[in-house]
């Protein structure tokens, strides 16, 4: 189904309260919307609620032969989906583009910010590593598909247990959950993506697009960062042009990326397992 | 209209409806429903039980065919779209079941309601309602029963395994005395929902 399309004066109405320094939801420039973390019952499954966009992460693995030019590091592979629950528009087949660049995005933050330890993923080098699977699902999409996706895939990462394995020799045993407790991922620090959009040629700045203003903005920045204020990965589209020094102070804006973190532990520590 | 979709956003029951204890006789496993949870989707709901694809597909579009009034709606199409979350075991009488209420949802007209039970046969013959993963894998015989809500009547029907004719009925008949607490756990779930808007 083709998405409706946005009338005139819906536009001009959110592009001039935008200039007012409004938003629909009463929200200010820097505000980010309530983000929500619950569990599912398997290790690995997380779903992220960003006010209403909503995202379910699961993590799987699986013992393969490594790759050949990286014979002593495991496999990270990464998959987001675009439900067709999510909006009317995303049909299967219909939304290469934006998956694309989606998918893109996930992996240059988490797959090249070196976050998760391949190493540790070894059990027999050139036989034997683990190969971890992230699959994302957005389920409801109200804008910001990135961020809450990005907190999906890192949230599942580390509440993940894999099975324990024992190696003897050329001989590797995998024990059961019942057997040995699993063990979770070595998990070196936590990138999470914050947007910026912009609207009127770079004139106004908001944080956390909603599916609104997502359609009427110019252009989007979305920064990955840690908690230690690391920058992971920066992504400009949109042909919006920066100087240097906006670009170092909106680095410094989500000092909510530290808040992040904290909400994790304090999820992770609640969920005794 | 988006306005509206926004009020009723904000009204939205924030947790769901579990099902309450039940009377013995009855071993299904516990249940909860959320429903509306989705701004963008007309109708939405998530069926937790306890805890083959393109074929389910079929089976379970077959049993919304035959419910669904459609005859009302000319020209339009209607899609349910299942996630699953996680699998704990009965994972397509869930599937019926989370349809049923998405349906319910989004306001579709419907001639009955229907649920989705599972009757698993262990190898001694005993009849394990609403098996778990663990249980569907040990059986002889895993089935599988839609049944609507004004008579119990049977919609659909799907089974792996051997079983006999007499095992069948007792399975169906077994099905429909569950099928009862499903029904009263949809009703006091939608109360419950449209009692705080």
């Amino acid at each position: 189904m083709k998405e409706t399309p946005l009338s005139n004066c819906e536009r001009r109405f959110l592009l001039r309260a935008i200039e007012e320094k409004k938003r629909l939801d009463g929200r200010q420039t820097y505000d980010y919307r309530n983000i929500r973390i619950s569990f599912g019952t398997d290790y690995g499954c997380c779903i992220v609620e960003l006010g209403k966009t909503r995202v379910l992460g699961q993590v799987s693995c699986e013992l393969v032969s490594p790759k050949l030019n990286r014979a002593t590091e495991g496999i990270l592979f990464f998959n987001l989906e675009l439900s067709q629950m999510a909006a009317p528009a995303f049909e299967p087949g219909r939304q290469s583009d934006l998956l694309v660049k989606l998918n893109r995005l996930l992996e240059r933050c988490l797959r090249n910010s070196k976050c998760i330890d391949t190493e540790s993923l070894c059990v027999i080098a050139g036989e034997k590593v683990w190969q971890i699977r992230v699959d994302l699902h957005l389920l409801n999409h109200d804008g910001n598909i990135i961020d809450a996706a990005s907190i999906a895939a890192i949230v599942a990462l580390c509440h993940f247990r894999r099975p324990d394995v024992s190696v003897q020799g050329e001989e590797v045993t995998l024990y059961t959950p019942e057997e040995r407790d699993p063990v979770p991922l070595s998990i070196h620090h936590m990138p999470i993506c914050v947007s910026f959009a912009f609207f009127q040629k770079g004139t106004y700045l908001l944080v956390d697009p909603s599916e609104r203003e997502e359609r009427v903005m110019d252009g989007l920045l979305v920064i990955a960062m840690n908690k230690h204020r690391e920058i992971c990965t920066i992504q400009s589209s949109g042909g919006i042009m920066l100087l240097k020094d906006q670009v170092s102070a909106l680095t410094s804006v989500p000092v909510r990326t530290g808040h992040f973190s904290e909400v994790f532990k304090d999820y992770l520590v609640t969920k005794r397992h | 209209m988006e306005v509206v979709m926004r009020a009723d956003a904000k009204v939205r029951v924030e947790s769901g409806t579990e099902s309450s204890p039940r009377g013995p006789g009855c071993s299904l496993r516990h249940f909860a429903c959320e429903q509306n949870l989705l701004s963008r989707p007309d109708g939405s709901a998530s069926f937790l039980q306890g805890v083959a694809e393109k074929s389910q597909e079929r089976l379970i579009r077959n049993t919304c065919e035959a419910v669904v009034l459609g005859a009302l709606h000319p020209r339009t199409s209607i899609t349910v779209v299942l996630q699953v979350v996680s699998d704990a075991g009965s994972l397509l009488a869930c599937c019926l079941n989370a349809a049923c209420m998405a349906l319910v949802d989004a306001g579709v007209p419907m001639r009955a309601l229907f649920c989705g039970v599972t009757c698993a046969l262990d190898s001694d013959g005993n009849l394990l309602l609403d098996p778990t993963a663990k249980q569907e894998k040990k059986a002889r015989a895993v089935l599988t029963f839609a049944l609507d809500s004004v008579e119990q009547k049977l919609l659909m029907s799907t089974t792996k395994g051997l079983y006999s004719d007499a095992e069948l009925q007792q399975c169906l008949a077994a099905a429909q005395a569950a099928s009862q607490h499903i029904f009263r756990f949809y009703r006091e779930s939608l109360q419950r929902r449209y009692s705080k808007s």
